[in-house]
């Protein structure tokens, strides 16, 4: 039951495994959500929703299931052909005392029955006029799942019907969503993948050899000593592309930025314009009077250095490519070869770009910069951050 | 057990859903939302409200998963043997036991409320894992399994600073408070201060609602701070003609829902530009 409704979720993105599918069935069993759609809603949500930021796409998810469902019809239909007394086995088994009695009480259960089936005729036309906002889980009315048994309750159903529509409608959680924005607090979030070491908690890790020498000079009584746990290790080299084409993202690279000062101690930050060549410069004011030499910081530092170069990679093919092919200057060694020199030196180098991933084909120099990165080039929204420092931490 | 808010908790249907689904069903719930909309509480409501024990997990920045499990105090045990003591035979004398330890061995099944989990190292949720699935762990100095006699009730606040881990959400189910409506506001309100003038209150949240509206606000006013102020409009005795001059002037009290000097500042500022324009 409900594979459709978890297949829906599933093509909407949410990432829900069987374990959730299955939470969420066994809740239904245990009748957490009955008859009710708008309770379904918020334990479905509940079951297999496990992050603010895809709300937006379950409203979305569960908006387009329950208009657009199909089966409807032959549910209904089916439901005309189920015998009676196995109906009204069912139903007794069902409602408790007090309804049956309230149920006595409008006509008899015979009454009931008519009513039903009036109202699933009803409900059959209004469909043909195109109103199909009355769905269930896809599944049979009758079984015991224990949502579906609303085709008796279809009336007093309907008005919660309605504003249960508006929760999912309304969209609340639309500026929740991570696929376009990226705010400073979400690149933190993914820039700390990168720290492989808690930074705090000083004193705990025990240095044998004082302990030892202390406990010596202590006529051998126990004289503890400890460090502080080691430090955050992780050490970034950030190459910022600047000017020019890039101009239009500087401010989500100001972003991103600030958001890196304060993650890591050894952080090291140099401007390129374009394409890497044989200097880059530290101050972007100062950049024609002092520059650093791209042979120098390969020699300088260490491989282990994780290597971040953020920048759209938007040029002319051939500042890439060729010798001398920069617009600044004369290169005598191509954009190409410092970028592979690069990639030799460091263990792991990433590239950030800000152009989004599905117009990355459109650009000569972009293609050849993708496929110098080896494939390590990601986008610079929140997922493609998460991936990129997956890629730095592996 | 069923869990429909207390005298002075109001949960929202949708509230009252998921930890109703988490009782049944036995699993940790994870919360989330805007800070003071009342995630802490929860915990504490609940266990009033089932009449069982509460146990609060407080996590720090330095917060190791296995301090909630048992620490094993080597040091004291060391120095013990040195001194003689006859306890240092006796492992178990050196172990403490965590948070989690006590929520399992307890005599009811007692709400465990394991605070701000994104405090934490980002490995830290994944340490817990095992322990929140089976409810069991293993004390190796002692070679002992502890196993939970009842399965407690597990209510996990976040505020979003870290990304917790997706084997771990998995295990969880997930609510996030909304902000409450106007509705929701008032019943609050009435919870917290059942006698206060009724135009006073319509006024106040008016108030209220406009000043989350005011774009720019470093930190909006949240229900916390509205209990607050309203705590001080009483004690006060401001009547509502003041509180419907707002026009030209910044709310009185202010300093109550707006705790960051430069929305004071933007509060004034703007208060001015409304007066030149009136």
């Amino acid at each position: 039951m409900l594979v459709d409704y978890f297949q829906t979720m599933r093509e909407y993105k949410i990432p829900c495994s069987i374990r959730e599918y299955l939470d969420l069935i066994s809740a239904i069993k245990h009748r957490l959500a009955f008859a009710d759609l708008d309770d379904f809603y918020y334990l479905s949500r509940l079951c297999l929703v496990k992050d603010e930021r895809h709300f937006d796409k379950f409203d979305k998810a569960f908006a387009h299931y329950f208009k657009g469902i199909d089966t409807l019809d032959s549910i209904l239909t089916s439901a005309k052909g189920i015998p009676e007394d196995w109906m009204k086995s069912e139903f007794e088994r069902m409602f408790s005392k007090e309804e049956m009695e309230a149920i006595e009480a409008q006509g008899g259960f015979d009454e009931l029955m008519k009513k039903f089936r009036e109202r699933l005729e009803e409900q059959e036309k209004r469909h043909r006029g195109g109103n199909k906002m009355i769905g269930t889980g896809g599944t049979s009315p009758f079984g015991n799942d224990g949502y579906n048994p609303e085709g008796m309750r279809v009336d007093q159903g309907r008005s919660r019907h309605k504003k249960a529509i508006k929760v999912w409608e309304k969209r609340n959680y639309r500026n929740l969503d991570d696929d376009v924005v990226l705010g400073i607090r979400n690149i933190k979030v993914a820039l700390r993948r990168l720290r492989k070491f808690v930074r705090q908690g000083a004193e705990e890790v025990l240095d044998l050899d004082d302990t030892i020498h202390s406990t010596a000079n202590n006529a051998g009584f126990l004289d503890i000593k400890l460090v502080p746990e080691r430090h955050n290790a992780v050490k970034v080299l950030l190459f910022f592309d600047i000017g020019g084409t890039m101009d239009p993202f500087v401010k989500t690279c100001e972003e991103l930025f600030s958001a890196a000062r304060s993650e890591f101690k050894h952080m090291e930050t140099f401007y390129f314009h374009n394409c890497l060549y044989e200097s880059v410069w530290k101050d972007n004011i100062r950049r024609n009077h002092q520059r650093t030499m791209t042979w120098d910081l390969l020699r300088k530092y260490t491989k282990d250095y994780k290597v971040i170069f953020i920048g759209d990679a938007m040029m002319a093919p051939y500042e890439v490519t060729h010798v001398g092919g920069s617009v600044e200057h004369w290169n005598d060694e191509s954009g190409a070869t410092w970028l592979k020199r690069v990639q030799e030196t460091f263990d792991k180098v990433v590239w950030l770009n800000p152009v989004p991933d599905d117009q990355w084909g459109w650009s000569g120099s972009l293609k050849a910069i993708h496929e110098i990165m080896e494939d390590n080039m990601f986008p610079l929204t929140v997922n493609g951050l998460e991936d990129a420092m997956r890629q730095l931490t592996r | 057990m069923k869990f429909s808010g207390t005298e002075e908790y109001v949960a929202t249907s949708e509230l009252q859903m998921a930890v109703n689904a988490a009782i049944t069903l036995q699993r940790p719930l994870l919360i989330k939302g805007e800070p003071g909309t009342g995630k802490t509480m929860l915990a504490e409501q609940l266990a009033e409200a089932l009449g069982t024990p509460l146990i609060q997990w407080h996590i720090k920045s330095t917060t190791k998963a296995h301090q909630g499990l048992y620490e094993y105090d080597a040091v004291s045990r060391l120095r013990d043997s040195q001194l003689g003591n006859a306890d240092v035979n006796d492992i178990s004398n050196y172990i403490k036991k965590g948070k989690l330890w006590e929520a399992f061995t307890g005599d009811k099944p007692p709400v465990l409320l394991i605070d701000e989990i994104d405090k934490a190292d980002i490995e830290f949720p994944n340490d817990l894992l095992l322990e929140l699935d089976k409810m069991e762990f293993f004390v190796y100095e002692t070679q002992e399994r502890i196993v939970a006699k009842h399965r407690p009730i597990i209510i996990i606040t976040s505020n979003n600073e870290k990304e917790l881990p997706d084997a771990f959400l998995r295990r969880c189910f997930f609510h996030y408070i909304d902000f409450p409506d106007k509705q929701t506001m008032q019943k609050i309100v009435d919870v917290h201060y059942p006698d206060i003038k009724k135009d006073l209150l319509a006024e106040a949240m008016d108030v209220f609602f406009d000043l989350r509206k005011v774009p720019g606000l470093k930190k909006k006013p949240s229900t916390s701070e509205l209990v607050d102020w309203l705590k001080l409009l009483l004690a006060d005795d401001v009547d509502p003609e003041t509180l419907r001059s707002k026009e030209n002037s910044i709310p009185p009290l202010y300093g109550a829902m707006v705790k960051n000097e430069q929305d004071v500042e933007l509060l004034q500022k703007l208060a001015f530009m409304t007066r030149r324009k009136g």
